[in-house]
């Protein structure tokens, strides 16, 4: 196997070795992105020199034996995070020039650890899509077959770690955006728990969702990021103290003792055939290792998508009322007035789909229709998080596929953002109720596009999360599989 | 319920978001689905239920006020499209 194609754990063991250096191991990745990048178009600002020189670095930390788990291992980052002195765009025009003046708390996370960065990559315009194909810089491709959308938001991610222009990445899950591209391109993908991760330098989309979340090979390397990441941070008043285990030591075989809920909303119809298998296999893995399927419902679940498309442009609207060409990002700067120059930033510097979100959160907000929205949808809210609690009272996990398809072409959907917010279905509920949850690989569609397995765990029981996740990931047997760019 | 090309230009003003007549149809045309779709939510009764605005219970996240470093006035201002050194420079608010 390639250098670019194995995992963190994998080049950890070469690095400590010394059989290759995290040069060796930066360049490798960057000649890759030359061979690929071209069909790929994963990244919105390449950082290649900056890349050298912290491998360079880590080289030193290895050496004076003071290696930990992502020292000198190459990773993207999704345009959404804060990097201090490396332009951070959210996939909009309307930050096109903005240079952040501090690091997100995650990357100074992973900058302690000696990891080496080696740009931003693309996303959804403020991390609002499903297939990432509103991002005005470059749409990537799914690296399965690039006539196909690599999903979104965090779709830059998904894409270059598949691709092998990454060995990890951290993307933001705000109704799916972790996940989903994730089981669209192969890769594992998680959700923490809302406050299990700093939100802290993490541009907001819609705040009480989102969450930061790592796209990886495998579900060991998922583990050994979570590690990294997660914790307190007295920066993000949302973020919870609680400690924070070793998840690798979850990672073990067998899955006695554990409840696999199967929600039977998640496979009402509309699921393609091909995903209803693949996970009605996985779930057959599952209890062969141990584990016992039991039916669970969870009935306000065709609710969830309706909730949230009131509840996120809501906040959304609130938090993109900041872009206003005063402090950074664009202004139109032939505006003669405070308020045309309000006006004409925003407008010429966000793109349809965010517009869009905008007005539907101001209108659910404004005077007279306030109840009827945003509280209504608050209490739907309520209703989908008791379906949990219920649930988690018969099982201890749920399993279910993450999108109802695999991957379609790439501007199948780009007329009908209706039919695109409702591909969120099975994804959303997720961050409504603020629980963890991962994309697993489990196979394949007869055209050859990777199918997801999706598991959602109470709060803070990633670690039951990983467990089941690590038992379907060596049993399913294509892990090592890796796409032909064509 | 259909929104009325008013109430767009309306929220869009409120959004601080200048949109011509040809956006404005297009708009009608896409946000009537979605707001279609989203009044499937009144088929719940949800009398008595108590609105969720957060996921996880936090209450009161305090911590001691203390002082400590922040950005320089340099680094503050490295970003704005208009500054004099000292301040942001916008067009001017009063005549």
């Amino acid at each position: 196997m390639e250098l670019f194609e194995q995992t963190i754990h994998q080049l950890r063991e070469l690095l400590d070795r010394g059989e290759i250096s995290a040069v060796e191991l930066t360049e490798n990745i960057l000649a890759r992105m030359d061979a690929v990048e071209g069909r790929i178009t994963a990244h919105i600002t390449e950082t290649r020199d900056e890349a050298l020189a912290q491998a360079a670095r880590a080289d030193k930390i290895i050496a004076a034996g003071d290696a930990s788990a992502l020292t000198g291992i190459p990773l993207a980052i999704k345009d959404v995070l804060c990097t201090r002195g490396v332009r951070t765009t959210c996939g909009s025009k309307i930050l096109e020039p903005f240079v952040p003046p501090y690091d997100a708390t995650v990357i100074s996370r992973i900058k302690a650890e000696g990891a080496v960065l080696l740009g931003k990559v693309s996303m959804d315009e403020f991390a609002m899509g499903y297939s990432n194909e509103t991002c005005p810089y470059c749409v990537p491709r799914n690296p399965w077959n690039t006539a196909h959308i690599c999903g979104g938001s965090s779709g830059g991610s998904a894409a270059a770690v598949a691709a092998g222009e990454a060995v990890a990445s951290l993307g933001s899950d705000t109704g799916g955006s972790v996940r989903q591209p994730a089981s669209h391109c192969g890769v594992v993908g998680l959700k923490p728990t809302y406050g299990r991760v700093s939100r802290f330098g993490l541009l907001a989309f819609a705040s009480s969702l989102d969450q930061v979340g790592p796209l990886t090979r495998d579900v060991r390397d998922s583990a050994l990021m979570l590690n990294v990441i997660a914790g307190y941070d007295p920066r993000d008043s949302t973020s919870i103290r609680q400690v924070v285990p070793d998840y690798t030591l979850a990672l073990r075989d067998g899955l006695q003792g554990l409840k696999l809920g199967i929600p039977s909303e998640y496979f009402a119809s509309g699921l393609a055939p091909e995903v209803e298998e693949a996970v009605n296999n996985g779930i057959k893995l599952l209890t062969e290792a141990g584990a016992e399927a039991v039916e669970v419902s969870l009935p306000h679940t065709e609710y969830g998508v309706a909730a949230y498309y009131i509840i996120a442009p809501a906040e959304a609207s609130s938090n993109l009322a900041r872009y206003d060409g005063v402090k950074y990002g664009y202004r139109d700067m032939d505006a003669e007035s405070l308020a045309e120059m309000y006006m004409n930033s925003r407008s010429q510097g966000f793109g349809p789909e965010v517009k869009r979100r905008i007005l539907i959160g101001t209108y659910a907000l404004s005077s007279g229709y306030y109840d009827a929205y945003y509280k209504k949808a608050s209490q739907v809210r309520t209703l989908i998080m008791d379906d949990y609690r219920q649930a988690f009272e018969k099982c201890d996990l749920l399993v279910s596929p993450v999108t109802p398809a695999p991957a379609w072409e790439l501007g199948a959907r780009m007329d009908d953002p209706l039919s695109m917010y409702l591909s969120d279905v099975l994804t959303i509920c997720t961050n409504l109720a603020g629980l963890p949850g991962i994309s697993v690989p489990c196979g394949f569609s007869s055209a050859g596009l990777p199918i997801g397995f999706q598991i959602q765990a109470p709060h803070f029981q990633e670690e039951r999360l990983f467990r089941a996740a690590y038992n379907l990931e060596q049993r399913a047997g294509i892990v090592e599989r890796r796409p032909e760019i064509a | 319920m259909r929104i009325s090309h008013d109430e767009i230009r309306k929220t869009a003003a409120l959004a601080r978001l200048a949109m011509s007549d040809d956006e404005v149809s297009d708009m009608a045309g896409q946000l009537d689905p979605i707001l279609g779709y989203i009044a499937k939510l009144n088929e719940l009764d949800t009398t008595g239920v108590k609105p969720a605005n957060h996921a996880i219970d936090i209450h009161n996240a305090l911590r001691e006020d203390e002082v400590q470093p922040s950005l320089a006035q340099d680094e503050a201002l490295a970003n704005a499209p208009a500054q004099n050194g000292e301040a942001f420079v916008v067009p001017k608010v009063v005549g």
